[in-house]
């Protein structure tokens, strides 16, 4: 009796129909968040259209719609600086899902994080080319400790990580009112203040303007800064890619994902990668508070951004979990927030910014659960085309 | 044969009956509870650990968990993993609000529920319709309910007096409260138990106190939410309804197979997890402030969540979890030095724990029960005041304590969280 043969097709061409499926997914899902924010507009009394143009333009030029005032590139450079911590935290996010980890404690590492690295970059004193890099591992540090306590408490305890990184994100807070509050009664030069110390000079990030300007992107005179942080997150994102997509350390990471069981059968040991991933995870997650406090704020107070880790989900599942993916998405997160400030100034409720990505997560989740069943039932059918010749009918498909 | 099959089933069933303790036995642990707490006021001096007001703010500031705890129970029991409370508790408040805003308080409560379910509904649809993971599911929709309550008073709250983009306009007056008679003042009767509290005798004055936090002033919307808790046991473990609920959350083939229909009981639980959740958002602004705040649920909708899972899912326990953390923050509230106080009765409590270990020779319990107790003890005898950060985690910390040590005893749904299609069983 000789062997079935079985043509099977190579995942290349599956994954190219995939990408169809995708795009088409996301289009549907930002099209259902633009027509739930269109309505929003409109109930408000305002035409959604003209609205939706208001946006764009200021995004794409930042004269608020007086005319004859020529484009600067301000939205532009506030786009891009908005959504690099987004990129950090979705990617801090995106590895835990890729192996079906969930780390909701995006929000408590980076805080607790930026508020020991205020403290750290007032406190150590050396050359900028030593401080930034010793801060920017003094945040990962903080960051990937506090979400190895989940790990830990996952792998010997078996306590689910979806409630303890919320629980440790609440006693983060409480930890950085504590900290907080020691720290500066000890400090008596800022008695009255509840903001610590801005930092030297040596541990504020340089902006990256006159890079952009020596090539020809930037006119001299945009005030505001590129942050320093681009570069980081591109280093960042690189590696992440080969890490992920590329190493075997990947592959491990995806198949524990996929199938634990599985993976766990081929000899990788699952405990270690739990522990492993929350640890990168968390020191991703470390970074995400940096470039405010480095670069645009150099102090932590209750005035420090808040939600960076929340949207990161967001961000982390409108990008598929891919480094390429997820920078589209914050770029989408930060123009969305940065258009919606043009329409307080006529009168529009800019709210509907939050609205409209709350609504995009939403439907993107939805789409792409449509697109993946979608795909499994073309898998069998193609299954179910080829095999039972070679097979004499002896699979029996349900779908 | 059949001893080979009894020893393995036999024995987490006997270790679930060390949770699930009877009548009698909630009776003797509260009075020892109640015993210790007074030998610590009466050591310690803080009159507040057992004080009418503390307990009064207590159960106001418990019935939002245990409501949102309730929500979680819904939801989890038929299987969905529901971490949208806390989103669906920002639309309760913001309905609650409107409501009460136009119509006067029990409109409110009716808006707020109305707002919650709304949640529900749409957590159903992705999850049980759409199949989409729970969690992701639960994540988006305290985006969207964050995001929808600050658009809506963007709208419709700017402008009026007292309103804004963050904040609404007061309410029309409140849900009225009552005195229970014959106790505590009610209909013109003497405030017997007050009366015995002012005397600060050892544990007479301490029930007393109790008891008059529990009967005095008491909303009538709390009393309602307290009902919920018994009735939520004879609806899950008494009805047939409750019943095919409870099956679609252990195993939906089984209960599909049954001809049970899993959406539809996925749905009414998840809709109910939602309204429940709108509920205690509503009591945070009608009986709590009465006017919405943005971040005015400050997490309780986790919290809740946590009250469940310290309650082993199910109604009794989670409102003695919703009790404890409701207590911890109602104590801060009223006397910070007060919380000082706690810190010698828990190790007390824990120090009770190592003697019942060394009774049933379990060792290495009874050591790590022996060095808790000295920990807190020291820390009692070493300080003065308890940072107030810290007693703001306290139930956070009891949760993650209770989830690392005693999480081979608690016994969550067994389809909790995992999504189903339906024709699964064919």
């Amino acid at each position: 009796m000789t062997a079935p043969t079985v043509r099977v097709r190579g995942p290349r061409r599956l994954d190219l129909s995939g990408v169809g499926y995708n795009a088409a997914a996301l289009a549907l899902a930002i099209g259902v968040a633009v027509v739930i924010g269109g309505l929003a507009v409109e109930l408000s009394g305002h035409s959604a259209l003209h609205a939706y143009n208001l946006m764009v333009q200021y995004a794409a030029c930042n004269t608020a719609g007086s005319g004859g005032d020529p484009c600067t590139a301000d939205s532009v450079i506030d786009i891009i600086n908005r959504a690099i911590p987004y990129y950090l935290s979705a990617l801090a996010v995106a590895i835990g899902f890729r192996m079906a980890l969930f780390n909701i404690g995006v929000e408590g590492q980076y805080r607790l994080a930026a508020v020991i690295t205020a403290i750290a970059g007032v406190e150590i004193h050396l050359p900028a080319v030593f401080q930034i890099p010793l801060l920017l591992l003094i945040a990962m540090a903080v960051g990937a400790v506090w979400a190895g306590i989940a790990g830990i408490l996952k792998v010997t305890r078996g306590v689910s990580e979806v409630i303890s990184t919320i629980m440790l994100n609440y006693i983060a807070y409480g930890l950085i009112a504590f900290i907080l509050s020691s720290y500066l009664s000890g400090n008596t030069s800022n008695n009255l203040s509840s903001a610590t110390p801005n930092l030297p000079a040596a541990s504020q990030m340089p902006g990256m303007n006159r890079i952009f300007h020596d090539l020809g992107l930037l006119a001299p005179h945009d005030p505001d800064q590129i942050s320093g942080f681009l570069v980081v997150i591109a280093i960042i994102g690189t590696a992440f890619y080969f890490i992920v997509e590329r190493s075997r350390f990947g592959f491990d990471l995806r198949a524990s994902g996929i199938n634990p069981w599985a993976a766990q059968a081929g000899g990788v040991s699952s405990r270690k990668m739990i522990l492993i991933t929350m640890l990168i995870s968390g020191a991703l997650a470390g970074l995400v508070g940096l470039p405010y406090l480095l670069g645009q704020g150099y102090n932590y107070s209750s005035e420090f951004p808040a939600n960076l880790g929340f949207n990161g989900i967001a961000v982390a599942l409108l990008g598929r979990n891919k480094p390429i993916g997820i920078a589209f998405a914050a770029l989408l997160w930060g123009f969305l927030e940065r258009s919606a400030q043009i329409l307080d100034l006529n009168n529009i409720p800019q709210e509907i910014y939050v609205l409209m990505q709350g609504s995009i997560v939403l439907a993107v989740v939805v789409a792409y659960e449509i697109v993946r069943r979608a795909k499994v039932r073309r898998a069998e059918r193609e299954v179910a085309r080829e095999v039972p010749e070679a097979l004499g009918g002896a699979v029996e498909v349900t779908a | 044969m059949s001893t080979t099959l009894e020893a393995p089933v036999a024995e987490p069933l006997r270790r679930q009956g060390i949770r699930s303790l009877g009548g009698r036995q909630w009776l003797l642990v509260s009075l020892a509870v109640l015993v210790l707490l007074s030998l610590v006021r009466a050591t310690t001096g803080a009159t507040d650990l057992t004080s009418d007001g503390t307990i009064e703010a207590a159960l106001s500031l418990s019935v939002p968990l245990l409501l949102a705890g309730l929500g979680g129970l819904f939801a989890e029991r038929v299987g969905v993993v529901n971490i949208g409370l806390e989103g669906m508790m920002i639309l309760g408040t913001w309905f609650g609000a409107y409501g009460g805003w136009q119509w006067g308080p029990w409109r409110g409560v009716l808006f707020g529920i109305l707002g919650g379910a709304l949640g529900g509904l749409l957590h159903a649809i992705v999850t049980v319709t759409f199949g989409v993971d729970h969690i992701i599911s639960g994540v988006s929709i305290n985006l969207l309910g964050a995001g929808l309550a600050r658009y809506l008073s963007g709208v419709i709250f700017t402008g009026h007096s007292g309103g804004g983009a963050t904040q609404s306009p007061p309410g029309k007056g409140a849900i009225s409260t009552f005195d229970v008679p014959l106790l505590s003042g009610g209909w013109g009767s003497p405030d017997v138990l007050g009366s015995l509290e002012k005397h600060h005798w050892f544990l007479v004055s301490d029930v007393a106190g109790v008891l008059r936090g529990l009967t005095a002033g008491v909303s009538w919307l709390t009393l309602i939410a307290i009902a919920l808790v018994p009735a939520t046991y004879l609806f899950f473990w008494r009805t047939k309804l409750g019943l095919r609920m409870r099956s679609v959350g252990e195993s939906p083939l089984a209960a599909e197979s049954l001809g049970v229909p899993v959406y539809a009981m996925k749905y009414i639980g998840v809709i109910i997890s939602g309204a429940l959740a709108g509920l205690a958002g509503a009591f945070l602004v009608i009986v709590g402030a009465n006017y919405y705040q943005e971040g005015q649920t400050g997490g309780r909708g986790f919290i809740g969540l946590a009250a469940m899972i310290f309650g082993n899912w199910r109604p009794g326990g989670l409102a003695a979890g919703a009790a404890l953390f409701g207590y911890a923050d109602g104590l801060q509230l009223r006397q910070k030095s007060a919380v000082h106080g706690l810190l010698l009765f828990v190790a007390l409590l824990v120090a009770l724990m190592a003697v019942r270990a060394l009774v049933r020779r379990q060792r290495v319990q009874a050591a790590v029960c022996i060095v808790v107790a000295v920990a807190f003890a020291l820390w009692f005898s070493l300080s003065s005041v308890v940072p107030p950060g810290i007693v703001g985690f306290t139930p956070h910390i009891t949760t993650l304590l209770v989830l690392a040590l005693a999480s081979q005893r608690l016994r969550p749904p067994a389809a909790d969280g995992v999504p189903y299609r339906k024709g699964g069983a064919g």
